[in-house]
């Protein structure tokens, strides 16, 4: 186990230490969700695990996307693929200020030395027809983490209500460690035979994503793709709910889902290309939450989604 | 005589609610417990990040019993109805009393109402303020149902008296009342006991928190402006920033710190407004060169560096904000000094302004032509004008405006002047968004003016063009306030506009589409600027329609069969504006309409001098008869002229005279031909009203002395077209038939 009382030296001992200290407080520690998404919220284990009455505790790492953040590895602090850490507990706890804040300490943040605020901001996801009441945390005046009260989500009230931490892991490392450009924060031990900062790792790789979500994306290819998710989520909704193969009650409420971020991924990928007007971009971001409704009326008809067997 | 101490203990309650919070509870709670019938001698609010509380002294014990009479059926009515009537006022058959009355006999009985303790209507008042308390938005947390702005976590309820404090106990949802509370979240997080509210108020400071949010701002302002006086500067006054912060902090600690070097060659609009809007942080002057110099940030906590780890970060998040600043700063004016400003402009084709008017480009070519056709109307260059108009907007190209929109037309006033243009076209890319409030400076300069007006007559016509007119409570375009900075232009800068005119010209420009052919966009220009000048349907258009050689643009006939309505529909929004704006100053709407119905009242500013002469007349004596009078021969000739037939406007002459009152009116009315036509011709309505409400004497005596319906044809004739040389001689400045009275 990490040792808590000294400071973390690379971005990977940061995530190891929010991990463990999560695992301690009773979360269970998923993997990230295997599609791209543009936060966290995103994962099923966030969106649809609020929705229903079952009690949940998760937490995760979150590789997310953000095409138009794209700046080729220049910008000391912008990406258009970066981490969150997601901790979402259903229903929220009384004490889910103090766990965070239990949190930060955990990845070498001395409270006795730093300015802690809950600062407001009331959080909303259009996209996923959600939104909450809570903060965005900062720490010396820098905002470290988003902290919210999930009120609905896919347009549903949520009972019980959940509460989500969502922590940028590139920015609030970079503070911890004192680093001025992401690129040269390291992120594996800087001592290490093979030490890699995160410029090894990733500064090709935003080069090329930038250049391609940018200027090369095929755009028609694109608009099809779109289409074709939102029709196959709506098809796949509209299945009977008893798979006549086992005679099962079958509501595939996640491959729904899958179909929802793809169109959310790819209207995201449209916008970076700027193919899409400033009307259309409403009427766009209103059929990804019609989705994002579709799927939430069947998730909360599943057992997981607390409908009665 | 008890007091009461309330504090309501969450989770952080947004800055800009706490204030409010603090009025309502206090306003809730003590007019619950009025309205139970308790009685107190004083009350006071407060608030924090993470508290509501309210202390009241000298509250009554408990309500007054009260005592009133009923009275029951009628003696001898069924006895369903005198059982029904019994166990409604909770009383026996043999405490009811018989009375008898003019309608005869009934049943009465005394109802008494016992007084409650104050404990029990405090807890039934406090229940009920929490469950309905008016947060702009709430929440619910965890699995409870309660709403509150944040989650809410406990509550102090203690009525204190002489034999010491008593918790009144209340259970909202599971939370349940007491005398314990928590100090600071870091530098007193331990629970302890309170008795009273001095005692309260006394342990939280000992915890780290002032209760007062004015004792904390007070504490913030003091400690920041004797930090910068040390130092020979001085901090920017901003008392929104003020309430905020201390709405922030429970223990205000003020750190002051440095701006890079590199920074300070940004303008201070910048650096200030980056520095309030994502940091909070107040900005620190050099009095001598007005330079921002450092600033001043004020955290939650004292810590063992003195918060030197706090300031660090904050000056590491500063640098890394106004590096971005920096960085668009440095980039715009190397557009704004090279490529220049029409070069953001054309970059403005592929912006839309909205899908049935055009782009942003679109846009400004259609207030820059407008611009140089006013131009020569309120005394500003042509050229000039147009050419401001053709940047003003400039800036919603540049990056820094597309991080901090608050800065568009400021910005673009920096980078007009480093592209070198004219100190009037640069000052007008900042100035020609005014003015935007009612209380906000309009412009004088005429550039400045110029683009202001066609600004906001444009978009006026636009939306009217595509009927997109406010309704009710609904203006999404703001386009109320667009009428009323144009309202407030021409007034203050004096100007005499054909208000009409221009938005013929203006809808007709929004309504022509010339396929960008050069020859017709010259052609439509020459028309619109005739238009603008002298009006639609003036012969001036007429000549150069009758001109144009060869094919004549399709077009062309939307200016020739123009109607007025829509810009007699927008015209009388502006007058509807300019209504409300006049009434605020005090002149009567009647007045308003009086003025409004004589010609060119599309001329503001006229309109405007009229009803203030006409509102100076009515309100004193002679002027409010004089309306009398004139109403009253107006009604009679009226009348005899639906019943004659006729008008009886011409020839009244003074050898049929008959009665001296009649001859005086006469040579009354003759001193005051003398007087008026001259004032009219000046505009003087005011000297013009002065000799008109002088009639007063005359026409009274005429009506008291003379009987208009003479026998004698000819005298009733001459009477009645002396009636009509009054009703022309008050007519001049307003219609007075519309006045009320």
């Amino acid at each position: 186990m990490a040792d808590t009382t000294s400071k973390p030296r690379s971005f990977q001992e940061i995530i190891l230490r929010l991990q463990t200290y999560w695992a301690t407080k009773g979360c269970a520690v998923l993997q990230p969700y295997d599609m791209e998404v543009g936060a966290g919220t995103f994962h099923p284990a966030t969106t649809l695990r609020a929705l229903g009455s079952n009690a949940w505790a998760a937490a995760y790492v979150q590789p997310s996307r953000r095409p138009t953040d794209g700046r080729y590895g220049e910008n000391p602090n912008r990406l258009q693929h970066y981490y969150q850490y997601q901790v979402l507990i259903k229903p929220s706890p009384p004490d889910l200020q103090a766990l965070y804040l239990g949190s930060l300490e955990a990845i070498g943040i001395d409270m006795a030395l730093h300015d802690v605020r809950f600062v407001e901001d009331d959080w909303e996801s259009p996209t996923l027809g959600a939104w909450g009441l809570g903060w965005e945390v900062w720490c010396d005046g820098m905002e470290v983490s988003q902290f919210t009260y999930f009120q609905q989500v896919g347009g549903h009230d949520c009972h019980p209500v959940s509460g989500e931490l969502t922590y940028g892991l590139e920015r609030l490392a970079m503070y911890v460690l004192g680093v001025d450009h992401v690129m040269d924060m390291p992120f594996n031990d800087p001592d290490a035979p093979i030490a890699l900062t995160y410029g090894d790792v990733f500064r090709q790789t935003e080069e090329e994503y930038s250049r391609h979500n940018f200027d090369v994306a095929n755009t028609e290819k694109l608009l099809k793709d779109f289409e074709n998710a939102e029709a196959e989520c709506a098809a796949i909704i509209a299945a009977e709910h008893v798979d006549p193969k086992t005679g099962k009650r079958i509501i595939m409420a996640h491959p729904a889902y899958d179909q929802c971020i793809k169109a959310s991924h790819i209207f995201n990928l449209l916008d970076a290309r700027g193919v899409i007007s400033v009307t259309e971009r409403q009427a766009y971001i209103g059929r990804v939450r019609a989705l994002a409704k579709m799927c939430a009326d069947a998730f909360v008809l599943t057992e997981a989604g607390g409908h009665a067997a | 005589m008890p007091d009461l101490l309330i504090e309501l203990f969450s989770e952080e309650i947004p800055a800009r609610m706490q204030g409010k919070a603090g009025d309502d509870l206090k306003k809730l709670v003590t007019d619950g417990l009025v309205e139970a019938g308790l009685t107190y001698a004083g009350a006071a609010a407060f608030s924090t990040p993470r508290r509501l509380a309210l202390t009241l002294d000298g509250l009554t014990a408990e309500s007054p019993t009260l005592t009133e009479e009923r009275r029951g059926p009628k003696v001898g009515a069924p006895e369903k109805a005198l059982e029904g009537f019994m166990r409604g006022a909770g009383v026996t058959r043999d405490q009811l009393e018989e009375r008898t009355e003019k309608k005869g006999s009934f049943y009465y009985a005394k109802v008494t109402t016992p007084g409650r303790k104050a404990e029990v209507i405090v807890a039934e008042v406090l229940e009920k303020t929490i469950r309905n308390f008016p947060w702009p938005k709430s929440m619910r947390w965890g699995s409870g149902s309660l709403r509150w702005v944040r989650p809410l976590h406990s509550i102090v309820c203690l009525l204190v008296d002489e034999a010491g404090a008593e918790v009144v106990d209340l259970d909202i949802d599971g939370i349940r009342s007491g005398n314990t509370t928590r100090g600071h979240r870091f530098m007193g997080p331990d629970a302890f006991e309170v008795t009273s509210f001095e005692d309260y108020e006394a342990k939280l400071k000992r915890a780290k928190v002032i209760l007062n949010a004015g004792e904390r701002a007070d504490a913030i302002w003091q400690e920041a402006t004797s930090q910068a006086f040390a130092q020979g500067l001085e901090v920017v006054e901003d008392a929104g920033l003020l309430r905020e912060v201390a709405g922030l902090v429970e223990w205000p600690v003020v750190l002051m710190g440095t701006i890079d070097d590199d920074f300070l060659g940004l303008p201070p609009e910048v650096l200030q407004t980056s520095m309030k809007e994502h940091q909070k942080f107040f900005s620190v002057k050099n009095p001598k060169t007005g330079r921002i110099e450092k600033f001043v940030t004020v955290a939650n906590i004292e810590t063992a560096d003195n918060g030197a780890t706090i300031l660090a970060g904050n000056q590491k998040v500063l640098a890394a904000r106004l590096s971005d600043a920096k960085f668009f700063w440095e980039n715009d004016l190397r557009v704004a000094k090279g490529a220049g400003l029409t070069a953001w402009t054309d970059r403005l084709s592929n912006v839309t302004f909205h899908n049935k008017l055009g782009s942003q480009k679109d846009r400004i070519d259609r207030i820059a032509a407008l611009s140089r056709e006013i131009a020569p109307m309120v005394g500003a260059e042509a050229g000039a004008a147009a050419l401001a108009a053709e940047v003003a907007k400039a800036d919603l190209s540049s990056e820094m405006v597309y991080e901090f929109p608050e800065l568009q037309g400021l910005m673009g006033r920096y980078y007009a002047e480093a592209a070198g243009l004219p100190a009037d076209v640069a000052a007008a890319c900042e100035a020609h968004y005014s003015p935007l409030g009612p209380s906000d400076d309009v412009p004088t300069a005429p550039t400045s003016v110029s683009v202001a007006l066609a600004d906001k007559l444009d978009t006026l016509t636009g939306f009217w063009a595509i009927d997109e007119k406010p309704t009710g409570s609904k203006d999404p375009f703001a386009l109320r306030r667009a009428a009323l900075g144009v309202i407030r232009l021409v007034l203050t800068n004096d100007l005499r506009l054909h208000l009409d005119r221009l938005i013929d010209a203006q809808l007709l420009r929004h309504q022509i589409d010339t396929n960008g052919d050069e020859k017709q966009v010259a052609l439509r220009d020459e028309l619109l600027e005739e238009i603008a000048r002298h009006g639609v349907f003036g012969s001036a258009v007429r000549a150069i329609v009758d001109q144009i050689e060869g094919d004549a643009p399709e077009w062309v006939a939307k200016v020739t069969e123009h109607s007025r309505d829509l810009s007699d529909d927008l015209l009388s929004f502006f007058h509807d504006r300019l209504k409300v704006f006049l009434r605020d100053q005090g002149i009567r709407h009647d007045v308003i309409d009086a003025c409004l119905a004589m010609p060119n009242a599309d001329d503001l500013t006229l309109l405007v001098k009229r009803a203030e002469a006409l509102q100076a007349m009515v309100g004193h004596e002679d002027g409010t008869n004089l309306v009398q009078g004139f109403k009253r021969a107006n009604n009679i000739l009226s009348q005899a002229e639906a019943a004659d037939g006729v008008e009886y406007s011409y020839g009244a002459d003074v050898k049929f005279a008959e009665e001296e009152a009649e001859k005086a009116l006469f040579s009354a009315l003759d001193a005051a031909d003398e007087v008026i036509k001259p004032a009219m011709e000046g505009e003087d309505f005011a000297k013009a009203m002065e000799a008109m409400a002088a009639l007063r004497a005359p026409i009274d005596a005429f009506f008291e002395a003379v009987q208009v319906n003479s026998d004698n044809s000819i005298v009733r004739r001459n009477r009645l077209n002396l009636l009509s040389r009054i009703r022309e001689t008050c007519s001049q400045v307003a219609d007075l038939t519309k006045l009320d009275g």
